[in-house]
């Protein structure tokens, strides 16, 4: 149901249906793509950046609203915190309760370690939840672990560390029969065979799904097998410090209710940050795919602990955010409608593009058409393109859409659109967060030890900017190898004596460098709320 | 200026503009949420709500982020509702309908008043799904609950007292594990990987210097 205003276009896209569908738009060359990517890409906007002054990574550029949480003030004093009577005393203290939580924690109690998640919200209020399109594995007879190396380097701009990257690929297809194990329903044929699709940047049809709840169908997995072992989950409590010992290793969090404020104190003899990326921090006013708890968090507890982060300056914009209706604005349109076959349209009904470039080539792509161009189609909140979602029915025949992708048919059906008989409105949202804390090939953070690293939370996996498919696979391959380097790690570890005087130390170091902020942080949760006093 | 519509969180009135949703109205009005609110984009279950317009008698529930205010809204939400999970390893479930039987015994006290699926925030056919379980057809039973976020509304509705997300979690690990069919070419690769098949080939790539890695990739051969 779309209002007059969009007639005259959805009318063009329409007409020239037939004729995009048959063409196969031509790939970009590498030139092109850097061109594209130099001038339309938002990490590229130079003003949009700040030179980090203190901490591990001091001279790098980041994001400005990261820079500001990064060299934000603690939510404590570490005189307020006893640290001689913890609250907890486990092996393992897993952060994050969302895909690479979970599975860290699972693979944590299966190597026999004492193993405690906390997490700000629910276990499963994650990203990893709201993942659609599917995840990648190599595990078809014409494709291989060096095949999807190469398509995941290349996506990354050649920039991912290459021996976390190969742990990846050669690990995937043993994360898929992992999940399936778990009881995880993958979309397959009836003699077995995986249903796989292409994505953005592939080479081979790899993309396994679970129609387009494959994030959902995981997490859900993944939580009631957590559930089921036992393991204690401290839910509505985040982590808002970590915890070193004397000798500078992570031996726990400081924690906080996020209902009464109570501080809590974990001690840990291996500590595994797994707190997701970053949307809720609106780069550059971006709308977000993201979920609500997406708030950097753990970037700021290592930062704080004195470790070093890979790539925060690169962010991923999912091409396809919903523009339209404002009620689910920057909502995720799964890459996997045009892995379906739905190209992109501008406002003149042209297919300006090829569907399944990468993702930061695509977007950049999209916001061209829409800026310089002028080729958008104007909306309430600014300007979009079309993805012509009716292709998908004339391509895979009456019913793919409602068999395939029925999260879509729904979000958009709520608000009077048929993605069946009309296309939809995209621009980019903000997705992902591509760097996060430089760990070795067994999850630990390069410099402060004990402390392990999986998920989103993590930089250098991708590179500097990531494929589709392979962040629902990198929080299965590294929240498991973080649990069982946890698991067995805490075996040989004597924590010794609690401090907190990091905290101080990175206090001063604000005030050595002139920073004058009133900013907090981690920052848990954003703000939405009307400001009517202000 | 906007339309506004007012609208009664927990029974208190607020004016609020037309085209927000429940959980963004909630904010308007000044509200800052810790429980009830997730994902934001109807995947989690978090935001369970249920509601009345004024003068109307009908109950109805929804997802907040997923819903428009109307005029004359008596919202409460529902952010947590006490199902029942029971334990057991999936290991050594046997996929016959005793372990329903011993897991979940209450969903044989279904009463048939189908006030699960009327409640449904996804529109899913709940207690046919439960029929399925009841019968041991799993396979049945993961389909109908597949799109199920688990926000819990159905149970809040059920006389019976049953768990029916939980319960159509269970059938969904069990239809993944022991009945949907097994993949062949997957347990193939995870064999030929642990033979060291690709080992040579992996190698090379984490040796080879970026430029002749660049002309890999430009000059890949993609899949139809």
């Amino acid at each position: 149901m779309y209002s007059e205003k969009f007639q005259k276009s959805l009318a063009a896209v329409e007409a020239a249906r037939e004729a995009n569908i048959a063409l196969e738009p031509r790939r970009m060359t590498a030139q092109e793509k850097t061109d594209l990517l130099a001038a339309y890409h938002p990490d590229y906007k130079q003003d949009e950046f700040e030179v980090l002054q203190i901490g591990p990574n001091k001279g790098d550029k980041v994001p400005k609203e990261l820079a500001k949480t990064l060299q934000a003030h603690s939510r404590i004093t570490p005189e307020s915190v006893d640290l001689n009577s913890p609250d907890y005393d486990v092996d393992v203290l897993v952060i994050g309760g969302g895909g690479a939580g979970a599975s860290a924690a699972i693979e944590a109690d299966e190597a026999g370690a004492n193993v405690m998640i906390v997490t700000k919200l629910r276990i499963g209020d994650a990203n990893t939840m709201m993942a659609e399109g599917g995840i990648q594995a190599a595990d078809k007879p014409n494709d291989s672990p060096a095949i999807h190396f190469v398509d995941a380097f290349g996506g990354g701009h050649f920039a991912a560390k290459r021996e976390l990257l190969q742990r990846l690929v050669c690990e995937a297809p043993e994360a898929i029969q992992w999940l399936s194990e778990l009881g995880v329903e993958f979309d397959k044929t009836e003699d077995g065979t995986m249903v796989t699709t292409h994505g953005g940047g592939t080479s081979r049809k790899r993309m396994h799904a679970a129609k387009d709840y494959s994030g959902a169908e995981i997490m859900r997995t993944l939580r009631d097998e957590v559930l089921n072992r036992g393991i204690p989950v401290v839910d509505f409590t985040a982590a808002i410090e970590l915890i070193l010992d004397e000798n500078g290793n992570a031996a726990g969090a400081v924690l906080m209710n996020m209902e009464t404020k109570e501080l809590l104190v974990a001690r840990a003899k291996t500590v595994i940050i797994a707190t997701g990326g970053a949307g809720r921090m609106h780069y550059q006013g971006f709308p977000t795919s993201n979920h609500y708890g997406a708030t950097a968090d753990g970037l700021v507890l290592g930062y704080r602990a004195g470790a070093k982060l890979l790539y925060a300056e690169t962010l991923q914009y999912h091409p396809t955010g919903a523009a339209y209706p404002e009620q689910i604005f920057g909502a995720l349109v799964t890459e996997k409608v045009r892995s379906l076959g739905a190209k992109l349209i501008n406002v003149n009904g042209e297919a300006f593009m090829h569907p399944l470039e990468t993702r930061d080539v695509s977007a950049a792509s999209i916001i061209r058409e829409c800026s310089t161009r002028g080729n958008g189609v104007e909306t309430d909140n600014g300007t979009a393109v079309w993805l012509d979602t009716p292709m998908i029915e004339k391509i895979g025949g009456e019913g793919t859409i409602e068999k395939r992708i029925p999260a879509m048919m729904r979000m958009f059906g709520k608000y009077g659109i048929d993605i069946r008989k009309e296309p939809i409105l995209v621009y980019p949202t903000l997705h992902y967060q591509n760097g996060g804390l430089d760990i070795t090939r067994d999850g630990m953070t390069t410099n402060v030890k004990n402390l392990f690293v999986a998920g989103e939370a993590v930089g250098g996996i991708h590179g500097k900017n990531r494929l589709m498919g392979n962040s629902l696979l990198d929080i299965i391959v590294f929240g498991r190898i973080a649990g069982k380097s946890a698991g067995e790690t805490c075996k040989n570890v004597t924590v010794g004596k609690l401090t907190l005087d990091h905290i101080n130390a990175f206090e001063k170091e604000i005030v050595d460098a002139g920073i004058e902020t009133d900013a907090v942080s981690p920052k848990l949760l954003p703000d939405y709320t009307r400001k009517v006093n202000a | 200026m906007e339309n506004m519509v007012n609208i009664y969180l927990f029974g208190k009135k607020y004016s609020v503009p037309e085209n927000l949703t429940i959980m963004c109205a909630m904010e308007y009005a000044g509200y800052q949420l810790v429980r009830g609110c997730g994902c934001r984009n109807g995947f989690c279950g978090a935001c369970a709500t249920i509601y009345r317009i004024k003068g109307e008698t009908e109950l109805k529930s929804c997802l907040a982020c997923q819903t428009k205010v109307e005029e004359g809204m008596y919202i409460a939400t529902l952010p947590f509702f006490p199902l029942v999970k029971q334990v057991y390893d999936l290991n050594k479930v046997t996929p016959s309908e005793t372990i329903m039987m011993q897991l979940y015994p209450e969903i044989y006290a279904c009463v048939g008043c189908n006030a699960c699926t009327k409640s449904c925030t996804q529109d899913l056919n709940v207690m046919q799904y439960i029929a399925y379980a009841q019968r041991g057809d799993f396979e049945k039973c993961a389909e109908e609950s597949f799109d199920c976020v688990m926000c819990g509304v159905c149970s809040s509705r059920c006389p019976a007292g049953i768990s029916h997300p939980q319960v159509a979690m269970l059938a969904r690990r069990i239809n993944g594990k022991y009945l949907a069919p097994k993949c062949g070419h997957l347990e193939d690769r995870v064999q030929e990987i642990n033979n060291g098949t690709f080992t040579e080939l992996i190698e090379a790539l984490m040796q080879k210097p970026i430029e002749e890695i660049k002309e890999l990739y430009n000059n890949r051969d993609i899949e139809k």
